[in-house]
């Protein structure tokens, strides 16, 4: 039950970065672009994506179980820190260069796209940089 | 500034990102896990095998087959890459570490970290998009690599 969960969400997520246009590179600098002609199309998908999430979050807080009995993890908020600035800095600056983020590489690559499947080699190969020194390889 | 009136689609926007925000509350209220996308990469990429992984592999397996089923039942979506291969991987290399340094990217601290108000989260978005719009003025705007 699980395993559907998470595939369910996983083709939920991906069905709504192709509907609200947040898959396609163009759409995603057309909003980065605040000097050229803006798109503000992205900002009304997180409007409409924090719609349910917060809702979500408001249930999932009063529970300890979650609807299948499993425990609820819910991050502990932690300290803002250099990591998260310098991380979120990089992160940035590689989003706005393709104007691909991790979501839409996955969808991107199984679309059959070369540039997609480019784009989620060098993702992996990135975040295999941070991982493997810190817990040794898979 | 001006607004980009022939590709502003603000309902098909909103509705894309209520169903995005279907599978974060379903994944919430049913595993109690977070989506964050690049967190689910890595764990995948290290962690042993376990109950873990396998919900894990089942969320990327559904979003690697989205486009799929997308194709079949609407069309194939038309998405045209045109940045050329080195600033694709130089790009790709940036999102991976930076996501993994930062401990998230536009799923976990964009949508799922603001849809709890955490300040962490409020701040790393703020840094990406703020470094994201500079990295696109000076690409643009200022002749760089396109």
């Amino acid at each position: 039950m699980t395993l559907f969960v998470a595939g369910l969400g996983g083709l939920l997520f991906g069905l709504g970065l192709i509907v609200s246009g947040m898959s396609d590179p163009a759409r995603v600098i057309g909003f980065l672009d605040l000097a050229g002609t803006w798109d503000p199309s992205l900002a009304f998908v997180l409007a409409g994506a924090l719609l349910p999430a917060a809702v979500a979050h408001r249930l999932a807080r009063r529970r300890k179980f979650t609807l299948l009995g499993m425990p609820m993890r819910i991050p502990t908020p932690g300290s803002i820190d250099r990591r998260l600035v310098a991380g979120s800095a990089l992160f940035g600056i590689g989003w706005g260069l393709a104007g691909i983020c991790p979501g839409p590489a996955l969808v991107l690559a199984g679309s059959g796209s070369a540039a997609g499947l480019a784009f989620l080699a060098a993702l992996l190969a990135g975040i295999a940089l941070y991982e493997v020194p810190r817990h040794g390889r898979p | 500034m001006t607004i980009d009136l022939l590709h502003f689609a603000p309902g098909q926007a909103f509705a894309g990102g209520l169903v995005i925000g279907l599978s974060v509350a379903l994944l919430l209220l049913f595993s109690g896990r977070i989506a964050g996308i690049s967190g689910i990469l890595g764990g995948l990429l290290v962690r042993r095998p376990g109950p873990e992984q396998r919900w894990r592999a089942a969320f990327v397996f559904g979003l690697l087959a989205s486009p799929v089923l997308y194709g079949m039942a609407v069309a194939p979506p038309l998405t045209v890459v045109a940045t050329p291969l080195v600033q694709l991987i130089l790009a790709g290399i940036l999102v991976g570490f930076g996501a993994r340094l930062g401990s998230g990217c536009t799923s976990g601290h964009g949508i799922c970290g603001l849809a709890r108000l955490s300040p962490r989260s409020i701040v790393a978005t703020l840094i990406f998009m703020g470094a994201g719009i500079t990295t696109v003025l000076v690409l643009r705007h200022f002749g760089g690599l396109r």
